[in-house]
């Protein structure tokens, strides 16, 4: 046995318990820069108030201005809350596709409950069908939740199949996201002009439709899910070592891949029918985690929490700062911020990356 | 003590039965059973079938159990992994299935230990990416062993070692057997590696148990040549152990 076996083995527990404090340590400053930046992104609007109003209109509203009062608390705290829980919607949603899947592609984008979502609002605005009878004005969300429920429950559905693999599963997905965009193509094409300029809107994804009844329904489908995760992490984390090691390991695989798929279906839906086409955050949100954090579930996840909150919310952000006065659409900033950045990480870490 | 019995054991995916009729003397701990037989014979689901992944007839009991977990472990073939964890947190994740988050001194020192006892402390915090073909058998027994398991089914543990690292493996597993009082079955290919470490040794092909019993009265010029097709002999080296001479193949 050389030195550094025997060195390494007398500090192998300390090691692991300083690898396991520096995780801690990252997901806090992730966690305070997410602060800072929600902060920041309901300072910034048309009407020019200081960092201190805001935040004292957020810590104290009673003592507020109306106006501060209206514009921080019914404006713009609810598009500054949504671009966190979907963002972290999303990345939670791409994080545990990817690990039943064991794929790095797979993310609601590529596995098609996107293009679905924006298939079923399509049909809305433009031949003003509603999947679900009833509540007119809420047309155009129901129809991309019913649409990315569907495309998810055949995920599902297909990957109980025997012979089904994961990577067919990934296949179907792309199949599916092909399907609808030529589906939506053909709506566009039929489309009137304002229904065409809606739809094309839609599909960019923004956040300037946030109410604070959609940041509860996020919220909680969050705060029920989450938990569900962390009580399997280490089986989940073991699925990422291959079936037949986390069978061997006792988990039951099966099970654990559909009680998780379906989990993550609702996940995923739910906000995409909210605010549109966001595919960057649900790929990336959870490799920037993983880079950083690793890939056991008990960091991994709250990581992916935080990253994506913490991308849509910068996003946000930038969306407002790019054109003053212009807010653009965060689908298409996601992209343009997040790519750069995630190009830094994958170069800068190339022998963990997946 | 405990002891394992295999009473007429099959498999099954779905309707396609792909092994049948493996019945063996009983297994007692601190054994070690050589399953041999050619390429897709069976092997690896004969340990499924063991370890209760994979369901089928027959009977497969484990006497005399005092330990609650269950206690048959599978260390699988296919040790590939993209994973972003690092050796030791693979072995932890193994230790702490069914458990709480919190990760007690105990059972890093035992991870601690494991490793050292396998002489791969020096992987501890290298990502399993990182890591050779062999590497990643020694941690996939580490993964294995962690558990404590009262039997250990190793699916070709020794195909991607170097000879050095071969022999250091079935020494310390058989050495582990006795010491921990584990049975322990080895799908090989090297039949001489059976004969050197194994008692008993299980024949399987085409899914079907054609021998079972002592190492040495199982593998032999017949059975080589109606089961691996090839022309071979047993004899005996000067330091008085069998040894298989493989003239040709038939």
């Amino acid at each position: 046995m050389t030195d550094m076996a025997v060195e390494a083995t007398a500090t192998g527990r300390d090691q692991y318990r300083a690898l396991a404090f520096r995780r801690i340590v990252i997901l806090s400053v992730l966690a305070f820069a997410l602060a800072v930046s929600v902060s920041v992104d309901m300072a910034l609007g048309p009407a020019n108030y200081s960092l201190t109003q805001v935040l004292s209109t957020i810590f104290d509203p009673a003592t507020a201005a109306n106006q501060l009062r209206v514009v921080i608390w019914d404006i713009r705290m609810p598009i500054a809350l949504m671009a966190i829980t979907v963002g972290a919607s999303l990345s939670v949603a791409g994080a545990q596709m990817q690990t039943i899947l064991s794929n790095p592609l797979a993310s609601p984008f590529t596995l098609g409950i996107s293009a679905a979502a924006a298939f079923g609002a399509a049909l809305g605005l433009v031949g003003g069908v509603a999947l679900f009878p009833g509540a007119v004005q809420y047309m155009v969300p129901i129809n991309a939740f019913v649409m990315a429920m569907a495309a998810a429950l055949f995920i599902h559905f297909a990957s109980t199949m025997r012979g089904v693999s994961v990577e067919t599963i990934v296949l179907l997905g792309i199949a599916l996201v092909f399907t609808f965009n030529a589906a939506l193509s053909l709506l566009e094409y039929l489309a009137s002009e304002q229904a065409l300029a809606a739809v094309v809107f839609w599909t960019m994804g923004s956040l300037t439709k946030a109410t604070w009844a959609k940041v509860y329904v996020t919220a909680a489908i969050l705060v029920v899910t989450v938990p569900l995760f962390m009580r399997n992490a280490w089986a989940l984390t073991a699925l990422r070592l291959g079936d037949d090691k986390a069978a061997s390991m006792g988990v039951n695989v099966r099970r654990l891949r559909l009680t998780t798929m379906m989990t993550v279906s609702l996940l995923a839906a739910i906000p995409v029918s909210f605010v549109g086409t966001i595919g960057f955050v649900g790929l990336v949100g959870p490799h920037i985690a993983r880079m950083v954090v690793g890939e056991d579930q008990r960091f991994f996840l709250p990581g992916s929490v935080i990253c994506g909150a913490l991308l849509l919310s910068v996003t946000s952000v930038v969306s407002k700062v790019l054109i003053p006065g212009a807010i653009l659409p965060i689908g298409v900033i996601t992209a343009l911020v997040g790519v750069p950045f995630f190009f830094v990480l994958i170069f800068s870490n190339r022998r963990r990356a997946w | 003590m405990v002891a394992l019995a295999l009473q007429d054991v099959g498999a099954a995916y779905g309707r396609t039965t792909v092994l049948s009729g493996v019945t063996t003397d009983l297994l007692e701990s601190g054994s070690v059973t050589a399953v041999i037989g050619p390429n897709a014979a069976g092997k690896s689901t004969f340990f499924k079938r063991i370890a209760s992944l994979i369901s089928g007839p027959g009977v497969v009991q484990l006497s005399d159990t005092d330990r609650g977990k269950k206690t048959i472990c599978y260390m699988p073939q296919d040790t590939g992994a993209n994973a972003v964890l690092t050796v030791y947190e693979s072995v932890l994740l193994s230790a702490k299935q069914g458990g709480g988050w919190r990760v007690s001194d105990d059972e890093l020192g035992s991870i601690d230990a494991i490793l050292k006892s396998l002489r791969i402390s020096d992987l501890a915090f290298k990502g399993l990416g990182e890591l050779s073909g062999g590497q990643r058998q020694l941690v996939s027994l580490a993964q294995a062993l962690v558990r404590e398991p009262e039997v250990l089914l190793m699916d070709e543990p020794t195909s991607a070692l170097d000879l050095h690292r071969q022999i250091d493996v079935l020494d310390f597993v058989s050495e582990l057997a006795v010491r921990k009082g584990m049975i322990v079955l080895i799908a090989l290919h090297d039949l001489n590696h059976a004969l050197r470490y194994c008692q008993n040794t299980i024949v399987i092909a085409d899914g079907v148990m054609v021998a079972s019993g002592p190492t040495k009265s199982v593998i032999n010029d017949g059975m080589l040549r109606d089961i691996y097709r090839v022309a071979a002999r047993i004899e005996t080296c000067s330091l008085g152990r069998p040894m298989v001479i493989v003239d040709r193949a038939i």
